[in-house]
C-alpha cells in the first residue's frame, strides 16, 4: 500500500534513493541539497539500506568517485546543487563519455558571484550539454517518481546515459508536501537489478574506458555517444508509461505537460516549480473566458522539438519562461530551444522570453498574469512590447 | 590607543550572520587589532575567503574584499598577490574550506612560500552547512555525518603546514584573544606564507552533538586542551596526551619569498635579453 507521507523534496527524494538502494552513495555537503544527503545517510546509519556511503572532500572527488564506482559495476548515486555542480563539471562529460547510467538529483541553486544560496537554474543549464538527461519536477511527488524512473531510462541498454533529476532549491527542496510513497518492494520490482554488460576488473572480459583517442576516433566516439541520448525519449515515453500503469500516480510521464492547451490561443513555457503557480493563473484567466494555456517542460534534454512544436503550432503566442540567463545568447537557455523548434514552421506564434526568479526572486501570481496580459496585446497588436522581458526586477 | 574597530568594518552590514558566542568573532577582533597595530592601510590591504561561516568575514570588512568560491581562497588570492605584489593580501577561511575542498591549494600556497597570511579558524565541523565532519573533526567525536562517532583520523593543521613549507605557523586559541591577535600581527609581519590556526567554538554544531552546546563549556574545553609551547617543552610526553600544544611553532627566515624570486627571474631573463641584443653588432 502506498504512504502518505509529509515530506520536504529532499526527503521525498532521499526516500526514492532508499527504495532504489543503490550499492554505492558518494556525497559532499552543499545548500539546499544537504537535508537530502542527511536523510539518506540517516537510512545508511539505521541500516535500512544497504549502501556503502563515502564522505569525499568535494564535488569533484564525489563525481569521480561515482564515476570509478559505477564503472566497477555498482548502481552508484550522489547529489548536488549549484558550485558543486559547477565543480563537478569536468567528471560530468567523463560520466557521459564513458557510458555511465549514473542518477544524480540536483537542487536547482544560483551560482556565484555575487554568492546567494537560492534557487534558480543557472545550475543545470551549465551543464545542459555535458552529456545528460535532463528531467524537472513540478514538485516534491514528481522528484520521487522522476528518480525512481531515472534508473530505468539511464540503465537502459539503448540509452546507458547518466541522468540529472533536478528539483527547486528551497521551494521544493525544504518546503514539505504530501507525498504518495509506493510500496518499497513493488517500487524495487519496478527499479530492477542493475545487471551491467560491461564493467571494470571482470577477468572474464577486460576493458578499458576513456583511453587517449585523438584524431583517429575521438570524433567518432562522441558522435556514437549520441545514439544513447537520442533513443532516450522513446525509454523515457515507456518507462513513464509503465511506472503510471504500476503505480497509479498522477505525475507528469511524459517529456512535457500541455495545460489547457486544446483550444488555447496563448501559452506560457516553463520548468520546475513555478508550473503549478502558472497553472492557478491559467485556471483564473479560463474562469474569466481567457484562451491561456501552459506547457511545463519536463525534459529539458533531450529536448522535445518536434513533439513541442506540433503543440505551440496552434497557439497565436507563447512565452518562455526562463530562470536563468544564457549570457551574450537570446535571453535564456529555454527561450533558446523553444525558437529552435518552431523554425520552419508555417504561421509561427509570435514569441517572448521572460527572465525571472534569479538568486531566488519571488515570482508571484501578478508577475505570470502580467505575460498573459502582454500575450494578449501581442495577438491584438500583432508584437510583444519587448523580445526579453524581466519579471519583478528593481529598475 | 584604543582601536576603532568600527573604522574597519562595514558597519551597515551588521549585525553578524553568526550564532552568538562564536569563535569567529574573536578571531576578526584580533585580526584588526593586529592589522592596525602594524598601521596598514585599508586601500592597500586585500581579504580574500572562500566557503562557510568564517569567509563571511570579508564581508563585515572595509577593505578590498574578494569573496569567492569553496576551498579556492588561496588560488585567488595567490593571483592578487602576483599582480599587486607591493599590497598586503590576507585570507581568512576555516578547516573545511581550507583543508578539505581547498586541501590541494593549501599544501601549494605554504610550499611557494608566497607572501601572504591564511588564519584558519579551526571549529572541527563543517558549521555552515550543518555539521557534517572536517578533516579536523577528532577521532570519534560525532558529527552529523558520523553519528557513531568519527574513524578518520584527523589533520594537524599546523604540522601539515610546516610540513608543506610555510615559514611562519603558530596555533592559538579563542579563550586566549590576546595571543591570538599577536600571532596574527607576527604571521602579517612576516615576509613569507605564515599560517596562524586558531582553535575555536562551533556549539551550535559540533558542540550540541558532543555534550557542548553552550559557547562556555566549548571555550573551556579548548582551553583545557591547549599547553602553550614553552610549558610542553617541559611536559613528558606521557603528559602531552591529549594537548594541543600553541604558540609560535615554525618560524623560517632563510626561505626565499615568491614574489621576490619572480622578480628576480624578470631581472635576470630581462638582463640577458639586453645583454644578447647589445652583443649584436
Amino acid at each position: 500500500m502506498p504512504e502518505l507521507l509529509a515530506l520536504t523534496g529532499n526527503d521525498a527524494v532521499a526516500y526514492a534513493m532508499k527504495q532504489i538502494n543503490p550499492d554505492v552513495v558518494a556525497a559532499y555537503p552543499i545548500t539546499p541539497q544537504t537535508s537530502l544527503m542527511q536523510k539518506f545517510a540517516d537510512f545508511v546509519a539505521d541500516g535500512e539500506v544497504d549502501t556503502e556511503m563515502v564522505l569525499v572532500e568535494s564535488e569533484h572527488s564525489a563525481m569521480s568517485a561515482v564515476v570509478g564506482s559505477q564503472a566497477a559495476g555498482a548502481r552508484t548515486m550522489t547529489a548536488t546543487s549549484a558550485c558543486g555542480l559547477a565543480l563537478m563539471h569536468e567528471v560530468l562529460y567523463i560520466a557521459a563519455g564513458y557510458r555511465l547510467p549514473v542518477v544524480m538529483p540536483v537542487v536547482n541553486r544560483a551560482l556565484s558571484a555575487p554568492i546567494n544560496i537560492q534557487g534558480d537554474h543557472s545550475d543545470t543549464m551549465g551543464a545542459r550539454d555535458a552529456g545528460w538527461i535532463h528531467i524537472f519536477s513540478e514538485n516534491a511527488q514528481e522528484a520521487y517518481e522522476n528518480t525512481l524512473q531515472a534508473i530505468r531510462i539511464a540503465e537502459h541498454p539503448e540509452v546507458l546515459t547518466p541522468v540529472m533529476v533536478t528539483l527547486d532549491g528551497f521551494i521544493i527542496s525544504h518546503g514539505v508536501e504530501t507525498v504518495q510513497i509506493f510500496d518499497t518492494a513493488r517500487v524495487q520490482q519496478f527499479v530492477g537489478e542493475y545487471k551491467p554488460a560491461f564493467t571494470l576488473l571482470n577477468p572474464h572480459k577486460p576493458m578499458t574506458l576513456g583511453s587517449l583517442d585523438f584524431s583517429d576516433f575521438y570524433f567518432e566516439h562522441k558522435v556514437s555517444q549520441l545514439q544513447g541520448i537520442n533513443y532516450s525519449p522513446k525509454v523515457i515515453l515507456e518507462v513513464g508509461r509503465e511506472f503510471q500503469r504500476t503505480f497509479g500516480g498522477d505525475c507528469c510521464y511524459e517529456h512535457f505537460e500541455a495545460y489547457r492547451m486544446d483550444d488555447a490561443e496563448m501559452a506560457v513555457i516553463v520548468l520546475g516549480s513555478t508550473a503549478g503557480a502558472t497553472r492557478m493563473v491559467v485556471d483564473d484567466l479560463r474562469s474569466r473566458g481567457i484562451a491561456a494555456g501552459m506547457v511545463k517542460i519536463r525534459t529539458f534534454r533531450p529536448f522535445p522539438y518536434e513533439e513541442l512544436a506540433a503543440t505551440l503550432k496552434k497557439v497565436k503566442a507563447v512565452a518562455v519562461m526562463d530562470r536563468s540567463l544564457a549570457y551574450g545568447g537570446d535571453g535564456g537557455p529555454v527561450h533558446i530551444e523553444v525558437r529552435s523548434a518552431m523554425y520552419g514552421v508555417n504561421n509561427a506564434p509570435l514569441m517572448a522570453n521572460y527572465i525571472y526568479g534569479l538568486g531566488g526572486k519571488p515570482i508571484d501570481l501578478v508577475h505570470i498574469e502580467s505575460v498573459f496580459t502582454d500575450m494578449q496585446q501581442a495577438i491584438a497588436t500583432g508584437k510583444f512590447p519587448r523580445r526579453i522581458g524581466y519579471l519583478n526586477l528593481k529598475e | 590607543m584604543a582601536v576603532d574597530y568600527l573604522y574597519y568594518l562595514r558597519a551597515d552590514k551588521l549585525p553578524h550572520m553568526w550564532c552568538p558566542g562564536c569563535g569567529v568573532g574573536v578571531v576578526v577582533k584580533s585580526m584588526i587589532g593586529a592589522i592596525d597595530q602594524l598601521g596598514w592601510e585599508k586601500n592597500d590591504t586585500a581579504v580574500v575567503s572562500g566557503i562557510g561561516c568564517t569567509s563571511r568575514a570579508p564581508g563585515y570588512m572595509d577593505m578590498n574584499t574578494l569573496h569567492t568560491t569553496h576551498g579556492r581562497a588561496l588560488t585567488f588570492a595567490t593571483g592578487v598577490k602576483m599582480a599587486a605584489p607591493d599590497k598586503h593580501v590576507i585570507v581568512i577561511s576555516g578547516d573545511g574550506d581550507a583543508t578539505a575542498i581547498g586541501g590541494n591549494h593549501f599544501i601549494h600556497a605554504c610550499r611557494r612560500n608566497i607572501d601572504m597570511t591564511l588564519i584558519i579558524v579551526n571549529n572541527n565541523i563543517y558549521g555552515m552547512t550543518g555539521g557534517q565532519f572536517s578533516p579536523t573533526t577528532p577521532y570519534g567525536a560525532k558529527a552529523a555525518t558520523t553519528p557513531h562517532g568519527n574513524i578518520d583520523p584527523s589533520f594537524d593543521l599546523a604540522q601539515l603546514a610546516i610540513g608543506a613549507g610555510a615559514t611562519y605557523v603558530a596555533r592559538g586559541s579563542v579563550d586566549n584573544a590576546r595571543m591570538v591577535q599577536k600571532y596574527i600581527r607576527d604571521g602579517l609581519a612576516h615576509h613569507g606564507f605564515s599560517v596562524i590556526e586558531v582553535l575555536s567554538n562551533c556549539h551550535t554544531q559540533y558542540g550540541r552533538r558532543n555534550k557542548m552546546s553552550d559557547p562556555i563549556t566549548m571555550v573551556d574545553w579548548i582551553a583545557s586542551q591547549v599547553v602553550p609551547r614553552n610549558k610542553a617543552e617541559k611536559m613528558s610526553p606521557e603528559e602531552l596526551q591529549g594537548k594541543i600544544i600553541t604558540g609560535e611553532l615554525h618560524r623560517n627566515a632563510e626561505r626565499p619569498e615568491y614574489t621576490d624570486e619572480y622578480r628576480k627571474l624578470i631581472e635576470r631573463v630581462q638582463a640577458k635579453q639586453a645583454a644578447r641584443a647589445g652583443a649584436r653588432p
